[in-house]
């Protein structure tokens, strides 16, 4: 890790005036990622801004429409939320599969989808649900965040706040974790709500995207079988050492039926 | 506790639970990176970032300059201070009576690198984080060149060249075995099985990174190194004889707590001599600690292997012959072991357990541009049991008969048999290793359980390996014949204090095997004393005179036969002491449970009255016998061991997204006699999980076209979890070996000897295929399962 | 450099490190805690398990000084005095130790895991070691000895 100054703010007005102060800082969430990041010196921020001492952006409420998170909340958090579980049972599943126990005692719900992993497991949540996400300035819908392989909609110095997900009627999350990592190498989030069906995949492509046509097929009829022969662009999936992308397309369709599947019980 | 009670509770036989948990348990072990030496400096290794290249210049002026940077060296400053190259200990010759051919291994690379990696300067600095930062600032200018690092591609024309001396990248052109009469069998053959088979390449992943410390003190011109070692008299052998560091009088290496080895750790690298040698240079202790992504690409890696191989049967399904022809990826240079390993600790396993009349067997060492390859868990043995196991099972398959029932009929039963590729086996039953492991399994109710799976929609299969390997490589006269530069013999001290406890000096070396219990009962039980009077005392080469170390699962047979072997001579000298002091003749002296008496009275003396009058001397001549009591013994077998067994697995495969899991593993071996049964199957279990590592979730993959290393850390090289295995069923069965004293073959290595074939048959049998390439990735199964 | 300043084991310590300085480092270079481990560089062995208010991490991917304030409970200061923890003595009873090295996160995870779920059955216990590696025991035994200390406690 190169060197850096560290900075522990207590305010989102703190935070945004050292972001325009210093040379070229990265804000520091859970750091499960950044950190990493840094000790194979990927990254050479002059400063880390760390968030945690900034409350307000941290913790879980959940109204009759929405279940809202803080940005600094760690996935164990989540997973363990007994009113995220009632709400929404499959955000509180997918938070218990990422990383490791110990991963998700320090990860943070705002620093994954900062990052935007492709193979991170939030984005599909986000997306899968229609969250809106919003920073220290605006609100920005999940549809139009996801830009794309580590991209998003973020601006420069633009903080996340909190993420807003819509309670569905129902939803449902299938992960097939790469052997190796244990990140995602396909994670179909299928939610049902009141407007429509909603498929997102994680891990898949080079970036979170949504299976339109299976979308419209449940909608019309919500079964397994509706969406058989509805498979993921070939072309435009991820290929690496651990998987083609043949494959990758192949795992969308296993994955969302299992999702459907499992929500039809 | 009395005696009799000792030696049930803490002797031979007994699950003595390890007296060197509290340590560890407790934060309290001491590896290598928890040592410190007063004013240390901290190296860093400037690597090769390409596969091939010539190093054109190195510029390090500006590492020099930064902050806390005590000095850097380069190869040219190697070779300026005339230190010899790293060494293969074992020399292999081809067919034709060459020996095998290799570039020179300087200790940092001179003229050129040879893989992703390899070591060309190293900057030592007050702290590791500068000493690091300083390394990026060193400027290697390189030439890059066209690599090669696929194991069948070394030979190919126009390959890249690894090293000019070693023409077609080929080390040696090696056989073993009766040619002629081995075509005669196949030509007397009613069927052929013949297939092509890659043994994938593995990175041992020790937990503990490799780590070294080097020390000179001026005044005494010693240096000490403490280093991650399984042999630390090899280490200080080579250090001193070849590589030229410090005389063998003057340099102590200690290898502390070890945190796994499994090979990788038996061999001397470039690290551990530069800081021996660099600590003179600075006038410093220098420490450095790999990190994990280092290891990777720096320690030896295993296996490799290409394969084709035939089994010639006759028309009633009794094996005629095999043939076998491999190809086997040295890396770029020769390690310690790596010309014995795919050769005499391969080939020679061939016959598995089978009558097999005549084998043949040729193998390509080949040189490419990648990390060296050398011994890892099992190391030969895992290969060959892969292609026999194989072979075996499917040419059951193939002429339609019950994959146990066709081992059974060519089972060898008579001991000793001598096979045609150097090995007598001196005895085993492998009918009854065979039949123990079915009825554990429940092999009779297979199909039932195979029919609930399918109607969960999951494809079950079965698979056998009834496996044999070979321990305790030995004797030293055998190995040095086959080429071993070493003699593989073990030493022991046992120092009896005038109290009566007792220190036993080891050249075994412990690094997760528990030696400091198993060693410790064996004592117990032969001297009646209690367990936590005896220390034993390891890896260190001012304690211990002399040793070869931990490796081929040889601590148990060669390494605690040496401990009985020096125990016999204490005894006999104590019962002439015991003669004198009891006053009665030796002969009448009886030594049972930890108490010399007079035979018929109730004369006698406990043994640490005994060891008190030996060291006063009141009470003997010691003009007829020293004071004192401490003898030592220098071991060498009189045969390799043989452990054996049947390994057997049962897998479910889900067709819809290619995903293995071992729902059952059975595993029953024989290990001769067991010292410790609970260690012994801690051994089986870590073993197993290695062997399942490599059949399903381990593989070290070069890009062919980039020569780097792909999978080079933990987020691409799958290593075995938790939740990757089940628990395992191990049973045992009993010869007792007959070319040691206390009976022991070794168990170290079985389990990942045994593993691999028994998981890839299972998965063959559930998915009606004839064969399927090692990992099994999801991916693998899912193509597999799907006809793709 | 900057003071950090951190409770560990129940006492106060203070050390002016560079804000670079991970957790893992801290304890082992500067406090003398090399019970700790660093088995690998990308977050997944698990070696470096430490507690941090109450809750088990991996302390090569903390920096000390985000831990700056917390209290910190590494595996020197498990035992309560002479007498192990309840996990600590079933690792020895069931030999789910070899070499050792993975033990003390190994140990840290497995206290935490328990505090979070006091009765997990055998898959419960795998899944919960996604993030430790142990390369000797095939994990048999330290499944076995964890689900044998949730017996006891």
């Amino acid at each position: 890790m190169y060197q850096f100054e560290y900075h522990r703010p207590r305010t989102l007005d703190e935070v945004t005036a050292l972001l325009a102060r210093l040379e070229s800082p990265k804000i520091l969430a859970g750091g499960m990622t950044l950190l990493a990041t840094m000790k194979q010196r990927l990254a050479a921020p002059s400063d880390l801004i760390d968030l945690q001492d900034i409350k307000d952006i941290a913790g879980i409420s959940v109204d009759a429409k929405n279940v809202t998170i803080g940005a600094m909340t760690r996935h164990h958090d989540v997973a363990s939320s007994k009113d995220v579980a009632k709400a929404i049972p499959a955000l509180a599943y997918l938070a218990g599969r990422i990383g490791d126990p110990l991963v998700r005692h320090r990860g943070t719900i705002g620093g994954s989808i900062a990052n935007n992993d492709p193979s991170a497991d939030y984005p599909a949540a986000c997306l899968g649900l229609g969250a809106t996400i919003v920073t220290n300035s605006r609100e920005i819908a999940a549809d139009d965040y996801f830009r794309g392989m580590f991209e998003t909609a973020l601006k420069e110095n633009e903080i996340i706040v909190r993420i807003v997900f819509p309670i569905p009627v129902q939803a449902a999350y299938q992960k097939f974790p790469n052997p190796a990592s244990r990140y995602a190498m396909v994670g179909t989030f299928i939610a049902k709500t009141s407007a429509g069906v909603r498929v997102a995949v994680t891990g898949a492509g080079p970036g979170v995207f949504r299976m339109t046509a299976m979308e419209a097929a449940l909608a019309k009829n919500f079964t397994a079988a509706s969406i058989d022969g509805i498979n993921a662009p070939t072309e435009e999936m991820l290929q690496d050492m651990h998987a083609s992308s043949e494959y990758r397309a192949a795992l969308v369709s296993v994955m969302a039926k299992r999702a459907v599947a499992a929500m039809l019980g | 506790m009395n005696a009799i009670d000792a030696k049930k509770a803490t002797g031979i036989g007994a699950s003595v639970r390890r007296k060197e948990d509290f340590r560890f348990i407790t934060g309290n072990g001491h590896y290598t990176d928890d040592i410190n030496r007063a004013g240390q400096a901290h190296a860093f290794f400037v690597r090769s970032p390409h596969a091939h290249a010539t190093i054109d210049a190195i510029d390090f002026a500006d590492a020099m300059a930064a902050p806390g940077v005590l000095c850097v060296l380069t190869g040219k400053d190697v070779a300026a201070d005339g230190l010899g190259g790293l060494i293969c200990g074992w020399m292999v010759h081809s067919k034709d009576g060459s020996p095998m051919k290799t570039g020179a291994h300087p200790v940092l690379a001179l003229t050129h690198v040879r893989y992703v990696g390899h070591h060309v300067a190293v900057v030592i600095a007050q702290t590791a984080a500068q000493a690091k930062d300083a390394a990026e600032l060193v400027n290697v200018s390189y030439g890059e060149l066209a690599s090669v690092t696929a194991v069948g591609d070394a030979q190919a024309p126009g390959a890249a060249q690894v090293h000019a001396e070693a023409p077609r990248n080929t080390s040696f052109e090696w056989e073993l075995g009766d040619k002629a009469a081995t075509e005669a069998a196949f030509r007397n053959a009613a069927r052929v099985v013949s297939m092509d088979i890659t043994n994938n390449r593995l990175i041992p992943n020790a937990m503990e990174p490799r780590a070294a410390i080097g020390e000179y003190d001026k005044g005494s011109g010693v240096y000490t190194l403490h280093t991650t070692s399984q042999n630390p008299h090899v280490a200080r052998l080579v250090l001193s004889a070849f590589i030229g560091v410090a005389p063998e009088n003057k340099l102590r290496v200690i290898a502390p707590d070890v945190g796994g080895g499994f090979g990788s750790k038996i061999f001397i690298y470039a690290e551990e001599t530069v800081c021996v040698w660099a600590s003179k240079k600075v006038g410093r202790p220098v420490k450095w600690v790999a990190e994990r992504s280092e290891s990777f690409v720096s320690d030896a890696h295993g296996r490799d292997h290409q394969t084709h191989a035939e089994l010639a049967l006759d028309a009633n399904g009794k094996m005629l012959g095999l043939r076998v022809k491999t190809i086997a990826n040295l890396g770029a240079h020769l390690q310690l072991f790596s010309a014995s390993v795919p050769t005499y600790l391969y080939a020679t396993l061939l016959s598995g357990q089978y009558d097999l009349p005549a084998i043949y067997c040729e193998v390509d060492g080949v040189l490419t541009h990648t990390a060296p390859v050398d011994a890892y868990r099992g190391a030969g043995r895992p290969e060959a049991t892969y292609v026999i196991e194989r072979l075996v099972e499917t040419a059951a398959r193939e002429i339609g008969m019950d994959p146990a029932e066709f081992r059974r009929k060519n089972f060898i039963r008579k001991f000793p048999h001598q096979t045609p590729v150097i090995m007598a086996y001196d005895t085993g039953d492998f009918d009854a290793s065979l039949t123990e492991a079915c009825r554990l399994i429940d092999y009779a109710n297979f199909p039932a359980r195979k029919r609930e799976a399918e109607a969960r929609g999951m494809r079950r299969g079965i698979g056998f390996s009834t496996y044999i390997e070979a321990c305790g490589i030995a004797p030293s006269a055998a190995v040095g014949s086959l080429g071993a530069g070493v003699g593989l013999w073990e030493s022991a001290e046992v120092r009896v204090n005038p109290t009566g406890s007792v220190e036993v000096m080891t050249g075994s070396h412990s690094h997760g095997q528990g030696h400091e219990t198993t060693f410790a009962q064996l004592v117990s039980d032969r001297l009646g004393i209690a367990i936590e009077n005896v220390e034993i005392v390891h890896g260190d080469t001012d304690k211990v005179q002399f040793g070869m170390g931990t490796y081929g699962s040889r601590s148990g047979a060669v390494g605690m036969s040496a401990i009985q072997v020096a125990l016999d001579k204490v005894i006999t000298k104590a019962r002439k002491i015991a003669a004198h002091v009891l006053e009665a003749g030796e002969g009448d002296i009886v030594f049972e449970d930890g108490r010399f008496s007079v035979a018929g009275t109730d004369r006698g003396m406990a043994f640490a009255e005994l060891a008190l009058q030996a060291y006063t001397g009141h009470k003997f001549p010691t003009s007829e016998i020293e004071p004192g009591l401490k003898e030592s013994a220098f071991y060498d077998p009189t045969n390799f061991t043989f452990p054996a067994g049947c390994h057997i697995a049962e897998v479910e495969v889900d067709p819809a997204t290619g995903i293995v899991r071992v729902v059952k593993f059975v595993a029953v071996d024989d290990f001769g006699n067991v010292i410790n049964p609970m260690i012994v199957e801690g051994q089986v279990h870590g073993g197993v999980a290695q062997g399942i590592g490599q059949a399903l979730l381990e593989n070290a993959v070069y890009d062919p076209d980039t020569g780097q290393l792909l999978s080079g850390s933990f987020m691409d090289y799958c290593m075995p979890r938790a939740d990757d295995l089940p628990s395992f069923d191990v049973g045992m069965t009993v010869t007792p070996a007959p070319s040691n004293p206390l009976g022991l073959k070794g168990c170290g290595e079985a389990g990942a000897i045994g593993s691999p074939p028994a998981i890839i048959n299972a998965i063959t049998d559930a998915l009606g295929i004839r064969d399927i390439a090692m990992p099994v990735t999801p991916e693998r199964a899912w193509r597999a399962a799907n006809g793709l | 450099m900057t003071v950090v300043a951190m409770q560990v084991n129940g006492k106060q310590v203070s050390v002016d490190v560079e804000p670079r300085t991970l957790l893992v480092h801290y304890l082992r270079e500067n406090l003398q805690l090399t019970g700790t481990h660093v088995g690998c560089d990308t977050t997944q062995c698990g070696a470096c398990v430490v507690h941090v208010d109450g809750k088990a991490v991996k302390s090569c991917s903390v920096l000390a000084v985000q831990a700056a304030g917390s209290q910190v409970r590494t595996i020197e200061g498990l035992a309560d005095g002479d007498k192990l923890h309840p996990v600590q003595a079933a690792f020895k009873e069931h030999h789910g130790l070899q070499c050792g090295f993975c033990t003390p996160g190994m140990i840290m995870t497995a206290v935490d895991m328990l505090r979070r779920i006091p009765k997990p059955d055998e898959a419960t216990i795998r899944h919960e070691l996604e993030g430790n590696f142990c390369r000797c025991t095939g994990y048999h035994n330290i499944v076995k000895a964890i689900k044998a200390a949730s017996e006891v406690l």
